[in-house]
């Protein structure tokens, strides 16, 4: 794998997690549990769909085809997506959603921290203006596991499900391959086993003041970077790109 | 499991620095974190603000509608509490 194709994969791991995640969030819409909550987890998945937007525009200049931002979103199969396998896990209730927020979070702020640094331009560019969002959604996510983990008997045991049944998606983000040497080699990418550190204090920090109990499994799936997904990607796919594949070109 | 509704909050909004704060609505929210949040989201949707004020509006103590007569009535005859009440003598100037 040469620079430039590693360049591409990254641009589109990045894009894809946006999208994914901001599509998943955006199936609360109409259905959050209360009317200020739909609103607010909507304005984060737009943030999301935003984000994905500028990644996906960049993957579409740097493979130098004429992909659009569209083409890479609506017009690729499941195995050609690049997201970490979190993203795509279903809504479950608000906890769930909540949880696999916190922990995507997380690890997308301190990613978008390095990043901003990166010596490609572009995608300091991108990282350093998507930054501010990411923070307030760290923000938000981890509040809302600091209330409900240390809310009442109910809301503690249903965080605690939560996080236990996410655990084991969280390492694919810390798991660097070739793609990731190569980012990391030329300044361009972020090096995962430090992201892992300040991921992991931030986490305990919080679930320490929620009252909730860090799971000890050490057993991880993985593939989401790679293009190897869960089951619950192809019906993602199935809603988000029938639109366009239905009726192709059609317009606002 | 007893169903209680988030309390209510009242909402200021600072559109610029230098302006005051002012009333732009309520909503629910279940802690004052979450109320200025919700603000954000709510409220500040399309840059309107730099500053959010939010309280609980029990707090807030209005006066009683009923006694408006005998709270308002009485300044409404007082012109001379008006500036333009008074002619300014011509030595003073512009003011």
């Amino acid at each position: 794998m040469n620079k430039q194709e590693a360049l591409l994969e990254y641009c589109l791991r990045l894009g894809d997690n946006s999208l994914i995640m901001g599509h998943r969030m955006s199936e609360w819409c109409g259905h959050g549990p209360i009317l200020e909550q739909d609103i607010a987890l909507i304005n984060i998945a737009l943030d999301h769909i935003g984000q994905a937007r500028n990644w996906l525009t960049l993957a579409g200049e740097i493979e130098g085809k004429g992909r659009t931002e569209d083409d890479f979103a609506y017009k690729r199969d499941a195995h050609q997506f690049r997201n970490l396998l979190i993203t795509e896990q279903p809504n479950g209730n608000w906890g769930d959603t909540i949880m696999r927020s916190f922990l995507f979070d997380t690890f997308n702020f301190y990613l978008h921290q390095v990043l901003q640094h990166s010596k490609h331009e572009r995608i300091a560019a991108i990282a350093e203006k998507s930054l501010k969002e990411i923070q307030y959604h760290q923000k938000y996510s981890s509040e809302w596991v600091i209330r409900l983990g240390d809310g009442t008997e109910v809301s503690h045991q249903k965080m605690q499900n939560a996080l236990d049944d996410l655990w084991m998606f969280t390492g694919e983000m810390f798991e660097a391959d070739e793609v990731d040497q190569i980012m990391l080699a030329e300044g361009i990418g972020a090096d995962l086993h430090q992201i892992k550190d300040v991921w992991t204090d931030h986490i305990r920090e919080v679930l320490e003041e929620a009252t909730l109990k860090m799971p000890e499994l050490n057993w991880f799936q993985k593939g989401g970077k790679q293009g190897r997904h869960t089951e619950y990607m192809g019906y993602i796919l199935a809603e988000m790109q029938f639109l366009p594949r239905a009726y192709p070109d059609a317009v606002w | 499991m007893s169903k209680k509704e988030w309390p209510l909050w009242e909402v200021f909004i600072r559109s610029k620095n230098g302006l005051n704060h002012k009333h732009v609505g309520s909503l629910h929210a279940a802690d004052a974190e979450m109320a200025i949040e919700n603000a954000r989201d709510v409220y500040c949707r399309r840059n309107e603000g730099v500053s959010i004020w939010v309280v609980l509006s029990s707090h807030i103590v209005a006066s009683d509608p009923d006694e408006a007569d005998a709270l308002y009535e009485p300044a409404k005859n007082k012109i001379y509490r008006h500036p333009t009440f008074y002619e300014i003598p011509k030595e003073v100037g512009h003011m």
